[in-house]
């Protein structure tokens, strides 16, 4: 056990600097934090909401795998998909029957996320949060939406059963649970469906704990980012919306990010993965040079460099390579790319092998294909960061 | 007679030439046209330079017959290919901007949604509006003649067009990079840039643009508008229209468009059924009135045909122009969703109505402005833009609850529209986050990973 839990204490200290802890807990969500890399795919860290909610002391849980949490009534079929989430590094939100450690289950939200390393895209964290599903009382079968504002009356959903001690949820929600001596029956074979009021609280303490952990690994200490959103690294990232954008451009093009260190792909359309050979995993966070190859002449590349570091536009044929060490020449187009603030916020790279049909079934020349996949990007990127509340 | 001042926008390089009468090449047009054959070199879209010319044009296919299951549109999954009109527009919109052609780079200007129920768009712009002095414009007057003196669409140099949009007998859609303009067959309508572009993509489409067409809707043209919308099949390019009286700038007939990847406040705004036509197998055309929103309206939609939608509100305006109500109208979620909106804002303006506070910010509210997207112009109103500002703004330019009224009754009659007699069925949207229109991952969303 010793040395797990030397790794478990080196899976926070490497990537984040002192007074992370101390920041996570004073969000006052109830969150997990987990570390894939590690055997067993251990809890590295759990928040103070979470103990009191759960009934845990610290040792008790870390170290731990979070299925210790569940129990004979929490529903196969959800775990499967959380597993299945997890390994698809990707996000999920689902409704979940957890077990306290005295025994009492109770329905919660549970939002999990990946939290990415900007330099590499490998996933270095799970996030997990819990938001605990209450409901009214009483005769009303179907969930009904809550009070909006969280306070106010709120009774105990009679498929919950509690504790003597009265508890507090969560920041926020400021509910008591309500001893219901009454009715000892666990009526929790029907899944709850959680509210409006509940997701939106999901979402925005995932949002505060990723802002608080890329805050804390930005330092020189770790020299490490993460981030859990932005970099996209898995598509998935840089927001549902955008990439159901992004899906409608059929053509070969990556966006590329120039604030991050060496500017990598953080984004890659399908039909760049088959021109290349790559997946996707394998291209993101990645500079683009890696597709030149012996024979790319250098001057190009320079050329390419000198147009990026204008934010200019700019047209070249370059000898690219796919993955598996064939040639192709590349027409390529690269332009500058500005979000809602006005600046530039990426550039995107869109491709044209000279090996397929050039006039293609579009009946747009090429270099009109080039700049209609500029125009689309450009569409898209510019309602990127127009919230009030966005990074 | 009323008139208003404003600095008319500058939508084509060719517009604002001083004297009205001459052109940037500076031949008189009387010479052009004694060179009709030769064009008058400066390859324009008059009859002297249109019969020598080659555009790129666009035939769309009319489906003029119910489709099997009744749906004028295809099924919209949201996650369908950008269709080639979409294409088209956008490489040759972008090859203007590499061309220089637009008087700034609209994606440099900074724009923000500002934080309230709605969501209102705002975009700080210094550079849209020139250091001009003022126009008189007569705004009392929805039908105005053609005035062949004042810049038309006729005078714009060809580069600022993108390509000809018109319909085709055949059974799809096809695309030529160049066809020669036969203007003996058909007036060619054609879709030009706005050099003075609100967003990415700004374009004017101008139906027959040789028939100088005065700023008024006619069913063909506003069929025309529709199918525009409907093959670019994008809900983020809508399609305005501005009447005479509501803020139109040119006097020859033209529609605009653009894209916005967000949803505009007003197709987020509940409504509720108040008029139908009922169609085959529940194609319905139903009109209901816009609620909880500053500017009274109406909204299109449903049909069995796109032209029985296109005609209903094409009727409806009619009605309007002839009775000298201004209006504006949106086409939305790639031309399913139409709004028309009448209003009275200049005539406001011209009695002086209208609160100096709102008029300093120089905001004439047209189609953009009331959807729910503003063009500011000084730092200091868009740092201080609020939702307040813009309900403020747009109350002065809806129409009364009377007069309102009483649009809403001549529009049921003009479309010939069934005024629904169950008044009290309210089909309230619950939360504006619910509409059917376009969504972005809503707004508590943005900032998380996409849910599973």
């Amino acid at each position: 056990m010793e040395p797990q839990l030397g790794l478990i204490e080196q899976s926070f200290h490497v990537r984040y600097s002192d007074g992370v802890r101390e920041a996570l807990d004073e969000l006052g969500d109830s969150f997990l934090i987990t570390d894939p890399s590690i055997s067993g795919h251990p809890i590295v860290f759990a928040s103070s909401a979470f103990l009191k909610i759960f009934g845990y002391s610290k040792d008790q849980v870390i170290g731990k795998n979070g299925r210790m949490f569940q129990g004979p009534k929490t529903n196969r079929r959800s775990v499967l998909e959380i597993r299945e989430a997890i390994r698809q590094e990707k996000a999920i939100q689902i409704s979940l029957l957890n077990y306290r450690k005295d025994g009492t289950p109770f329905w919660m939200l549970f939002h999990m996320c990946p939290v990415f390393a900007k330099e590499d895209g490998r996933v270095v964290h799970f996030l997990g949060v819990q938001v605990p599903i209450l409901r009214k009382s009483g005769v009303v079968r179907n969930p009904s939406k809550l009070c909006e504002d969280g306070t106010g009356f709120l009774g105990c959903c009679r498929r919950e059963v509690t504790s003597d001690s009265v508890m507090e949820v969560g920041r926020g929600l400021a509910l008591d649970y309500l001893l219901n001596s009454d009715d000892r029956e666990l009526e929790i074979d029907q899944p709850c469906e959680a509210s409006e009021l509940e997701k939106r609280k999901a979402a925005t303490a995932i949002s505060n704990i990723l802002s608080v952990l890329a805050h804390y690994s930005a330092s020189e200490v770790t020299g490490r980012l993460v981030c859990g959103k932005a970099c996209c690294l898995s598509g998935m990232g840089l927001g549902a919306s955008i990439n159901i954008s992004f899906g409608r451009i059929k053509q070969s093009f990556v966006l590329t990010d120039p604030h991050l260190h060496d500017m990598p792909i953080v984004y890659a359309s399908d039909a760049f993965l088959k021109l290349t050979g790559y997946a996707r995993h394998e291209v993101l966070g990645r500079n683009c040079r890696f597709l030149s190859g012996l024979d790319t002449v250098s001057a190009t590349q320079f050329q390419i460099a000198e147009c990026i570091r204008n934010e200019r536009p700019c047209t070249v044929h370059i000898l690219n390579y796919r993955k598996d060490k064939t040639s192709f020449w590349n027409f390529l187009h690269i332009s500058p790319v500005r979000n809602a603030t006005g600046k530039v916020a990426y550039f995107v790279g869109v491709q044209i092998s000279s090996s397929c049909n050039s006039q293609g079934k579009q009946g747009l020349s090429p270099a009109m294909e080039h700049l209609s996949v500029v125009g689309a990007v450009k569409v898209a990127v510019r309602s990127l960061s127009i919230g009030a509340s966005t990074s | 007679m009323l008139t208003i001042k404003k600095v008319p926008t500058v939508v084509s390089n060719y517009q604002e030439d001083g004297d009205d009468n001459n052109n940037a090449a500076g031949i008189r047009t009387e010479d052009a046209t004694q060179s009709q054959a030769r064009g008058c070199a400066r390859n324009c879209l008059g009859k002297c330079c249109l019969p020598v010319s080659k555009l790129p044009l666009y035939a769309f296919k009319k489906n003029d017959y119910p489709s099997k299951n009744n749906a004028v549109f295809p099924s919209d999954d949201g996650v369908s290919p950008i269709s080639f009109l979409n294409n088209l527009l956008l490489a040759q919109w972008e090859d203007r901007m590499r061309r220089g052609l637009f008087r700034y780079d609209v994606t440099s200007c900074e724009t923000k949604v500002i934080p309230g129920r709605y969501g209102f768009i705002a975009q700080l712009n210094e550079g849209r509006h020139l250091k001009k002095r003022p126009t008189e414009f007569r705004i009392d007057q929805v039908l105005q003649p053609f005035d062949e003196n004042k810049f038309n669409f006729t005078k714009v140099g060809q580069e600022e067009v993108l390509f000809r949009f018109e319909s085709n007998d055949d059974d799809k859609s096809r695309f030529f990079s160049s066809y020669a303009v036969d203007i003996c067959s058909i007036s060619p309508s054609v879709v030009a840039i706005n050099v003075s572009p609100i967003e990415y993509g700004h374009v004017l489409l101008i139906p027959r643009v040789l028939d100088c067409l005065p700023q008024r809707i006619d069913h063909e043209s506003f069929l025309l508008a529709l199918y525009f919308a409907k093959e670019a099949a994008d809900p983020f390019l809508r399609v305005g229209y501005n009447s005479l009286g509501a803020f139109a700038t040119i006097n020859h007939l033209h529609f605009q468009a653009y894209y916005l990847s967000v949803t505009f406040p007003i197709e987020k705004a509940p409504t509720r059924r108040i008029m139908a036509r009922k169609g085959l197998q529940g194609a319905d055309l139903v009109v209901s009135e816009l609620l909880d929103y500053p500017v009274r309206g109406l909204v299109f939609e449903g049909g069995c045909v796109l032209r029985d939608l296109s005609d209903a509100v094409a009727s409806s305006c009619i009605y309007l122009q002839q009775n000298n109500v201004p209006f504006n109208v949106l086409i939305a979620d790639c031309g399913r969703k139409i709004f028309l909106l009448p209003q009275c804002y200049a005539e406001k303006q011209a009695l002086g109505e209208v609160s100096l506070e709102v008029l300093e910010t120089q905001v004439n509210p047209a189609v953009w402005e009331i959807s729910g997207h503003m063009v500011l112009k000084r730092r200091k109103d868009y740092d201080d833009a609020s939702e307040d500002y813009a309900w403020k703004l747009l109350s002065e330019v809806s129409l009364s609850g009377v007069r309102f009224e009483s649009v809403k009754a001549c529009v049921s009659e003009a479309a010939g529209l069934q005024v629904e007699v169950d008044t009290y069925n309210i089909d309230q949207k619950e939360c504006i986050y619910d509409s059917e229109a376009p969504q972005v991952a809503s707004h508590m969303q943005r900032d998380c990973p996409a849910i599973h």
